[in-house]
């Protein structure tokens, strides 16, 4: 407790450098939230593209609904398809219908007859989409084959880009945090090496001296974790009605509370740990 | 209580600081360790709180061996003894009080118990009314005053006191050394350096002499032959015509108290 009040002084005398170090420790942990709330959207994008029906077989009008689903059962035998849906002329007028139900116009237009048949075939990997397609490629009743392979290919590929890139900032924003808030203590305790040196003339143990540098790198941690989760939270928030226009259909929003917290409290653990490796690197380095 | 055993210390420039010291302190003891600049005697203290060890020889404190001490005992020792710096190395961002609480504090003592402790403290030094002043807005006394109380603070069996009055008027020097005098007639062991030569004679205390690291001089034993010694600076000593001297020039501080009068009417003029 002692150490605390003498930590919160400390800290209140040398506003400039108090200010430096938090700002240096907001900065590293808004990357952080970004990051974690941009790879979590993303992951949650991908997982639902792999869980759509992924390659849609269309066919000509020759095929019979008897030959169609033999081919699903041949596809399903292969064990990496995890859904085959039928959707016969009929249901896709439905579909159709229920799409432009706003348009009259084009609902006159359309009849069963020009729509064709269709298999929605979803996979367990994304991998294994281009073995379907081929297969369905190859059937002679099949007209055309589309999926989103391309889709979620890029996306995974832009994720892992995103990912490595986000490691890579957090790692070195760390690190620079580490070094510069261990710089700003290192500063702290030359300022007052005097004291120290008194305070250990008469009888003050190493660990009474560090401590309040300690606590002091902690609390710049803590403090700096708060504002920038608190930021990357409103930013997201504030943006929430435009990125749930721009992904629609896509089951994100709205993010739950609990999750907001997760990354709070995860947060608030590493900022724990990196306030005190970096005072802990000033404690050893300047306090022998 | 205090053994120093054939201690040696060379500098790191070669100089010898100390050389073949043996001297022992008993409980309960007044020493005056004098010597001119140079000679030794804050090289001692150093060696008695553990700042510095000796290049040759030991420092025993109650039979523990400083040489022997682990680091991590060096706190515990400390916490032992009582120093009052030449430099008083008082915390200039930090009243009175605090400063004082401060042993208290890395002793890890209870707020409300250490409270009662510092104010009992500063009372007894005589400066409870500036315990919320900062070291700067007093007087040269009154910052010894205060350097005194934060070495009593932890109740230490041994006080230390380079040069308590090195830079003080006779009449301030007079009222600190009365004030160790009754710090020793309380239990506590009491080693003051100096070179006041004037403080020396009148205190009739048993002195170390100390030049060029080598002890010179050491009247103990007259001391301990002298039964009367330890009424000598408190009691009228009427009844004792040999000491007649002595008695003459202890009154010079009370002539001396004048100039601390008129510092006092000063201040009150401010």
């Amino acid at each position: 407790m002692k150490s605390v009040k003498t930590m919160l002084r400390n800290a209140r005398r040398s506003p400039y450098q108090a200010m430096a170090a938090i700002l240096i420790m907001t900065l590293t942990f808004l990357t952080i939230s970004f990051f974690i709330l941009l790879l979590s959207g993303s992951s949650a994008v991908i997982t639902f593209f792999e869980s759509k029906p992924q390659v849609t077989a269309f066919f000509k009008n020759e095929a019979d609904a008897e030959q169609i689903k033999t081919l699903g059962e041949q596809l399903r035998e292969s064990g990496r398809i995890s859904s085959v849906k039928y959707v016969s002329k009929q249901e896709a007028l439905e579909i159709y219908k229920e799409q432009n139900k706003e348009d009259p116009l084009l609902l006159d237009l359309v009849t069963a007859d020009i729509l064709p048949a269709s298999l929605e075939v979803s996979t367990y990997k994304i991998e294994d989409l281009s073995v379907v397609s081929e297969t369905l490629k190859s059937s002679s009743i099949v007209q055309e084959v589309i999926y989103q392979k391309d889709i979620v290919s890029a996306l995974t590929s832009w994720t892992n880009a995103v990912r490595k890139i986000g490691f890579a900032l957090i790692v070195v924003l760390s690190l620079v945090s580490i070094f510069i808030m261990s710089i700003i203590i290192g500063v702290k305790i030359s300022q007052k090496k005097e004291d120290i040196e008194i305070m250990k003339l008469i009888g003050a143990s190493n660990w009474y001296i560090r401590w309040p540098f300690i606590y002091e790198g902690i609390f710049y941690g803590i403090v700096g974790a708060l504002i920038g989760w608190a930021i990357a939270t409103l930013v997201l928030w504030y943006s929430t009605p435009f990125l749930a226009s721009f992904l629609t259909g896509i089951p994100i929003f709205p993010i739950p509370v609990i999750f907001f917290f997760m990354i709070l409290g995860g947060e608030l653990i590493f900022a724990i740990v990196l306030g005190f490796i970096s005072s802990f690197v000033a404690v050893l380095r300047y306090l022998k | 209580m205090i053994k120093l055993d054939k201690v040696f210390k060379k500098f790191g420039t070669g100089v010898l600081g100390l050389s073949d010291v043996n001297f022992t302190v008993d409980k309960n003891e007044f020493v005056f360790l004098v010597g001119p600049t140079g000679s030794g005697k804050t090289t001692i203290f150093k060696l008695l709180i553990r700042e510095t060890l000796p290049t040759q020889g030991d420092v025993l404190i109650n039979d523990w061996s400083l040489v022997k001490l682990s680091k991590d005992k060096i706190p515990h020792l400390r916490k032992r003894i009582g120093v009052v710096f030449q430099d008083l190395r008082l915390l200039f961002d930090r009243t009175i009080f605090e400063n004082v609480m401060l042993p208290l504090d890395v002793a890890g003592i209870g707020a409300i118990e250490a409270k009662k402790k510092v104010e009992e403290v500063l009372a007894q030094v005589g400066i409870i009314d500036h315990k919320d002043k900062f070291p700067i807005q007093l007087s040269g006394g009154e910052l010894q005053r205060a350097a005194i109380a934060r070495a009593l603070v932890l109740s230490p069996e041994l006080l230390l006191a380079d040069e308590p009055t090195g830079n003080l008027d006779p009449a301030t020097s007079w009222e600190i050394v009365r004030l160790l005098a009754e710090i020793n007639a309380k239990g506590t062991t009491v080693i003051m350096a100096t070179h006041n030569t004037d403080i020396i004679k009148n205190m009739n205390k048993r002195v170390v002499g100390l030049d060029k690291g080598k002890i010179v001089r050491d009247d103990k034993k007259k001391t301990e032959d002298t039964p009367a010694h330890k009424s000598a600076y408190d009691k009228d000593s009427k009844e004792k015509p040999e000491e007649h001297p002595k008695k003459e020039s202890k009154k010079e501080p009370e002539h001396d108290s004048k100039p601390e009068k008129i510092d006092e009417e000063k201040k009150g003029e401010k």
